[in-house]
C-alpha cells in the first residue's frame, strides 16, 4: 500500500503538469469571477467562500478522469488487483494520492485566491480548515466516481454528473463555516459536521470504489 | 467470489425462483391487470375525491389540493429509490438477473415521479411562499435525489457490456442511499420553509379525516401505478432480451 502510494506520487511528480493544470484551472476560474461580477469589495467578500469552494470542487474533478484510466489502459491496474492488495486498499491509496497531488496544492492555492477575492481575514482560517476535510471528502467521492465510470463511453462527461451531487453536502457545510466566521459566529459546528462527513466517507468510499474496480477488471 | 455460509440454500432458492424469465413472464402477465386496473381506478377516484369533494384548507384554500398529487409523487420518488437500492443489493450480493433489469427499469420511472414531485412542489410554492423555488433542505435534497436518478440512468446505459453497467449502477444506487434519510429528516433537522410531514407511521396524522382518505387513496393508486409501469417495462425488457438472443442465434446460424 505504501509502495502504491509512493508509485502514484512518483508518477505525478514526473508528470507534474497534471496537478499543475488543476491548480491553474482553479486560479483562472477564480479570477473570472471578479471580472464577471465586478470588483466591488463588499460583493466579492460576500461570495468569496462560495467561489473558492466551487472552483476547488471543479478543479479537483479534472485529474479524476485519468486516475484509473491510464492504469487500466496499460494493464497496471490488473497487476495491482493481482498483487494481493484488497481492491479497497488500492482505491484508498489512489484517493490518498489524489488528495496529496490535488487537494493539498489546492489548499495552498486557496490562500492567495481568498485574499485576492477580498475574503475577510477572520474567515480565512475557517475556510482553510473546512477545505482540509472538504478536499479529502472530494478525493474519496471522486475516486469512487472514477472507479464507477472506468470503461464507460463518455466517462469524462458522466463523472461530474455522478460526483457533483454527492459533493453537495461538503460544499454546503464548507461555505457555511467560512460564512459564519466572516459574520463573527462560531464556525466549529459546521467544521465538525464536515469532518464527520469525511470520517464516514473514509471507510465507505474505498469499499464502493474497490467493488467497482473489481467489476471493471472482470 | 465466495458465497456467505450464513445464507441457507433454501432462501437462495426461493429468491431465485423468480429469476427464471419464463416464469416471471407468465406470472407477471397474470398479475399486471390486477395492478393496472385498480391503479387507474384508485388514482382517478382519489384525484376526483380530493379535487372536488374534499374540503379546502382553512388557510391555503384550494391551492392545497395539489397535495393529492405532490405527496404521492414524493413518496414514490423516495420509495422508488429504496426499491432501486434493494434491487442493487440483490444484484450485488446474489447476482439476481431480474434485479439487474428491474434496477434499470425503475430508474426512469422514479426519475419521472421525482420530476413530478419537484414540479408540483414549485407550483404549490409559488402561491404559498411567493417563489417557484427556495433553496431549503428538503427541496435541495430532493433535487440531489433527482440527479442521483439521472446519474444512475446515464451510468447503467454507458457501458458496452450491459453486465458492467449493472454492477456500476448497483454500486452507485447503494452509495446514494445515504440521501434518503437526509430527505426524510430534513424537515426535522433544519428549520425549513417546507412544512413537516403530514403523515407519520406512529403518530396521528395532522390533517382532517376528510382530506386524509382521498390522500391515502391517491397514494395507493399512484403506488400501484408505479408497480404496474415497472412490471410492464420489466416484461418489455425481458422480451427485448429474448428477441436479441433469437436474432443473434439466427445471425450465427447463417
Amino acid at each position: 500500500m505504501r509502495k502504491l502510494l509512493a508509485r502514484e506520487l512518483r508518477l505525478s511528480l514526473r508528470h507534474g503538469t497534471d496537478s499543475l493544470a488543476a491548480i491553474l484551472f482553479f486560479l483562472v476560474a477564480g479570477a473570472l469571477f471578479p471580472l464577471a461580477i465586478g470588483p466591488a469589495p463588499e460583493t466579492l467578500a460576500r461570495i468569496a467562500p462560495g467561489i473558492v469552494w466551487v472552483c476547488a470542487l471543479l478543479a479537483a474533478l479534472l485529474p479524476l478522469d485519468r486516475l484509473f484510466g491510464a492504469d487500466a489502459e496499460d494493464g497496471s491496474l490488473d497487476h495491482l488487483l493481482l498483487s494481493g492488495l484488497p481492491p479497497a486498499a488500492i482505491a484508498l491509496g489512489k484517493a490518498a494520492a489524489h488528495w496529496l497531488t490535488t487537494g493539498l496544492p489546492l489548499l495552498l492555492a486557496a490562500i492567495p485566491m481568498a485574499i485576492m477575492l477580498r475574503l475577510p481575514d477572520e474567515a480565512l482560517p475557517a475556510l482553510l480548515l473546512g477545505l482540509i476535510p472538504g478536499t479529502a471528502f472530494l478525493s474519496l467521492i471522486g475516486t469512487t466516481g472514477a472507479a464507477l465510470v472506468l470503461g464507460a463511453r463518455r466517462g469524462g462527461v458522466l463523472l461530474p454528473l455522478l460526483v457533483l451531487p454527492m459533493a453537495v453536502p461538503a460544499l454546503i457545510f464548507g461555505v457555511a463555516a467560512a460564512d459564519a466566521a466572516a459574520l463573527g459566529l462560531a464556525a466549529r459546528p459546521h467544521l465538525l459536521l464536515l469532518s464527520a462527513l469525511c470520517a464516514a466517507a473514509l471507510p465507505l468510499c474505498p469499499l464502493a470504489a474497490g467493488a467497482a474496480l473489481r467489476s471493471a477488471a472482470e | 467470489m465466495s458465497t456467505s455460509p450464513a445464507i441457507s440454500p433454501a432462501s437462495g432458492r426461493s429468491l431465485h425462483r423468480f429469476a427464471n424469465p419464463g416464469r416471471f413472464l407468465r406470472l407477471s402477465a397474470r398479475v399486471l391487470p390486477f395492478l393496472a386496473v385498480p391503479a387507474l381506478l384508485l388514482t382517478l377516484g382519489g384525484l376526483a375525491w380530493g379535487l372536488f369533494v374534499a374540503p379546502a384548507d382553512y388557510q391555503q384554500g384550494d391551492a392545497m389540493r395539489i397535495i393529492y398529487i405532490h405527496v404521492p409523487a414524493a413518496w414514490l420518488a423516495s420509495g422508488g429509490y429504496l426499491g432501486l437500492a434493494i434491487c442493487a443489493l440483490l444484484s450485488l450480493v446474489w447476482r439476481h438477473p431480474l434485479a439487474d433489469l428491474a434496477a434499470v427499469e425503475i430508474g426512469p420511472v422514479g426519475a419521472a415521479f421525482t420530476a413530478l414531485c419537484l414540479a408540483t412542489g414549485s407550483l404549490w410554492g409559488k402561491p404559498m411562499w411567493g417563489a417557484w423555488w427556495v433553496w431549503d433542505a428538503r427541496l435541495t435534497s430532493v433535487l440531489v435525489l433527482f440527479f442521483l436518478y439521472l446519474g444512475h440512468i446515464a451510468l447503467v446505459r454507458a457501458f458496452d457490456e450491459p453486465e458492467r453497467g449493472y454492477r456500476a449502477g448497483a454500486i452507485l444506487a447503494l452509495v446514494g442511499v445515504v440521501n434518503l434519510p437526509i430527505i426524510k429528516f430534513s424537515v426535522d433537522w433544519w428549520n425549513t420553509l417546507h412544512q413537516p410531514s403530514t403523515l407519520t407511521v406512529t403518530g396521528a396524522p395532522s390533517m382532517h379525516v376528510d382530506m386524509l382518505w382521498p390522500l391515502l387513496t391517491c397514494i395507493l393508486g399512484f403506488s400501484l401505478g408505479f408497480a404496474a409501469v415497472v412490471t410492464a417495462r420489466l416484461r418489455a425488457a425481458v422480451m427485448e432480451r429474448r428477441i436479441r438472443g433469437l436474432l443473434l442465434a439466427q445471425a450465427q446460424g447463417i
